[in-house]
């Protein structure tokens, strides 16, 4: 394998689709654009002026583009492997990998030495996902970028029972109605999606040190709520919605 | 489009258009999963004959029987002791609840969170989709699980409707009450046949019913193979088609099946490379056509080897003793072999989870995939026990929930190849 090539991992999600390039060990560079309704034209548009070796293809978009796709050849790989990938190379010591993305979450348990030993993903439902967190900021009227710094300042923890979408607002505004604060309603949605995210992370063994990836990475709320409960610091890499990415351009390197 | 049958399926009441709605489906999805496999059998297009007759020649069969004074009975669940039917001079069908068709309609009497092998067979009798309900004299229930139970009262009102009682232990007591039961059973059948069980009669039937038994035993040793000599979709259909052909044909066919497997064993030819992933199937039974779970692990290269299921080995694993002389005799040993069962209605069933282990290890698979219908609460919990079991043994397992929509299709896709990628 020649030093220079430049291998591309492409994540085709739900909500947005990255580009991960990775040179050497290197990553070059990397972009993130929203799905749109034409994913495949959001993908070529990426890809434009891209000339890499080998492409992976990983998220629900991985096997249209592997088909349509490039004269060379796309190869594609599951989010699952991806993840573990991706997160093995921002964070060695991983064990276990939360991926909280738009339309689903992931817990990958890996073995000492990187394998994929169990995994559960949600089922159809968007209950405790992205989805379910802009859904709620946006009944609270609160920007989705600055909602998990808004739940912080609630002054007690409700808690909220429902977790599913409908139910979980008219649940919301019947505290508002009650006089309950914005922020302590806030906290308490966090406080389900975290509740769930517990449970999934109890199945598949939640082994120490965790890393939290995916869109939903960025909100220091779930992040808190976290670690107060596994009383350990969660690593949140410092692009967390690239690491799917990475782990198939990860992949591209190794099938070199 | 008319068909040569549709004067038959008027006159046994079905929906006309309806039905002409469902076979179209079933078509298509037979092609898009089965005739699409590259390097199947020759023996394989008796199969697809036979399914693409599904409802017309068979059910014209099954008519002439009934011309003839021969009694059809229906049965939902392999406790049901077919030998006793077919002593009786009756036809047994085993009766599918495979597809979402009807559903609608079923929800309006029965509770949403039911299984959908329920919901499947009360919907199929309450929107006249079904010839071979149609066909039945009689159809044979059984108070395996709680949603089975009561829905056969709904059913009742609708179809010419006998309960059995399966026990839900293995103790002393409970082969008592199962044996009452097939006595119980073999008089209802003489009574509705108007036929008497004799000796002669119960012999040969346990010997036909054990032969079926044994030509799928060895199609199971013969896929066993590395490379396996042939999919985990073609052998499933097997096992669906086995419940409502004739025994007789079925047992020559999948005889002449097996050579042709034998020859390809021999020389070492496979389905799939060699080197492809193994998995085992193991949990609720799969009822014509629900081919989904298998079609997309063998789209996500891995290749099925061994089904755990009802429409598995459950059915095929333990034959009847064949030494018995006297109509005592044969049945007890009927009893016998019935109370080997191992469903997860039992309590305890450590039996399954012994059973599950050496099918996995004998068939070298890499993993194991669970199979359960959305509520059905009996496979949902042996579920979390066979995954510790099978950890203690190293098999990993991946767990599936599912139903007969396609909604979750991209969801389980990439589960399962998820998990594929896990075990390669
Ligand atoms: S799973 Fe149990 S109840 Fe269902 S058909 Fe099999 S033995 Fe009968
Ligand atoms: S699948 Fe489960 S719930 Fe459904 S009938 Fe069978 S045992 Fe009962």
């Amino acid at each position: 394998m020649n030093k220079q090539d430049l291998v591309a991992g492409i994540d085709i999600g739900s909500r947005s689709i990255e580009l991960v390039l990775l040179q050497g060990d290197r990553i070059k560079d990397w972009a993130k654009v929203p799905t749109t309704f034409d994913p495949m034209a959001q993908c070529r548009h990426l890809m434009n002026g891209v000339r890499a070796t080998k492409i992976v293809a990983t998220g629900y978009g991985r096997k249209l583009f592997a088909e349509t796709g490039q004269d060379n050849g796309v190869a594609a790989i599951t989010e699952i492997q991806a993840y573990a990938l991706g997160a093995r190379y921002v964070y060695p010591e991983v064990r276990t990998v939360l991926d909280i993305g738009g339309q689903d979450t992931k817990v990958i348990h890996l073995t000492p030495v990187g394998r994929v030993l169990k995994f559960e993903m949600n089922d159809r439902c968007a209950a405790g996902t992205g989805k379910f967190l802009e859904f709620m900021a946006t009944a609270l009227q609160v920007p989705l970028e600055s909602f998990g710094g808004f739940a912080l300042k609630a002054d007690k923890r409700i808690q909220i029972n429902s977790m599913c979408t409908v139910f979980a607002e008219s649940e919301a505004t019947s505290l508002m109605a009650r006089g309950e604060t914005p922020a302590n309603i806030a906290m308490g949605l966090h406080l389900a999606i975290v509740r769930r995210t517990l449970a999934m992370l109890g199945r598949v063994g939640g082994a120490s040190p965790l890393l939290f990836a995916g869109g939903v990475a960025h909100n220091p709320c779930i992040k808190t709520l976290l670690e107060e409960d596994r009383k350990e610091t969660v690593m949140v890499p410092e692009h967390p919605d690239i690491v799917g990415a990475l782990g198939a351009a990860l992949y591209g390197r190794k099938t070199l | 489009m008319s068909t040569p049958y549709d004067a038959m399926w008027e006159k046994l009441n079905l929906d006309l258009e309806a039905h002409a709605g469902l076979l179209e489906v079933l078509g298509k999805f037979y092609g898009d999963i089965y005739l699409s496999q590259d390097g199947r059998l020759k023996g394989m297009e008796y199969l697809d004959f036979v399914l693409s007759e599904i409802h017309g020649l068979r059910i014209q069969e099954l008519q002439e029987a009934k011309k003839q004074g021969k009694k059809v009975i229906g049965a939902f669940c392999v406790f049901v002791p077919e030998e006793l039917v077919l002593a009786a001079d009756a036809v047994c069908i085993g009766l599918c609840a495979g597809a979402e068709i009807g559903t609608e309609a079923a929800e309006k009497i029965l509770p949403r969170n039911t299984c959908a092998l329920i919901k499947s067979f009360v919907g199929f009798k309450l929107a006249g989709l079904c010839p071979f309900i149609e066909s039945c004299d009689m159809v044979v229930g059984e108070t395996t699980c709680d949603g089975k139970k009561k829905a056969y009262e709904v059913f009742s009102e609708y179809a010419p409707l006998y309960v059995m009682e399966i026990p839900q232990m293995k103790n002393a007591s409970d082969r008592v009450l199962w044996k009452s039961e097939v006595l119980r059973f073999k008089e209802q059948l003489e009574t509705i046949t108007g036929n008497k069980i004799t000796a002669a009669k119960l012999k040969e039937a346990i010997a036909l019913v054990n032969r079926r038994r044994r030509v799928l035993q060895r199609l199971n040793r013969l896929r066993a193979a590395v490379p396996t000599p042939i999919s985990g979709r073609d052998v499933l259909l097997i096992n669906q088609v086995g419940f409502y052909d004739d025994p007789i044909r079925f047992t020559q066919k999948i005889g002449e099946l097996c050579d042709q497997l034998e020859e390809r064993v021999k020389a070492g030819e496979g389905i799939v490379p060699k080197d492809t992933p193994r998995l085992m199937l193991s949990g609720c039974p799969m009822a014509v056509p629900n081919w989904k779970l298998p079609y997309i692990v063998e789209s996500s290269g891995a290749v099925i080897v061994g089904e755990e299921s009802c429409v598995g080995t459950r059915n095929t694993r333990d034959l009847v003793d064949e030494s018995g002389e006297t109509i005592e005799e044969m049945l007890d040993n009927l009893v016998d072999r019935y109370m080997q069962i191992d469903c997860a209605v039992f309590t305890p069933n450590k039996e399954r989870l012994d059973n599950i282990v050496h099918m996995a290890e004998d068939l070298k698979v890499a993993g194991v995939i669970h199979y359960g219908l959305t509520f059905c609460q009996p496979y949902a919990a042996e579920a979390i026990k066979v995954e510790k079991t099978l950890q203690g043994a190293g098999i990993p397992m991946l767990a599936i929930e599912t139903d007969y929509s396609m909604e979750d299709m991209e969801q389980l896709k990439t589960r399962v190849e998820a998990f594929v990628e896990m075990v390669s």
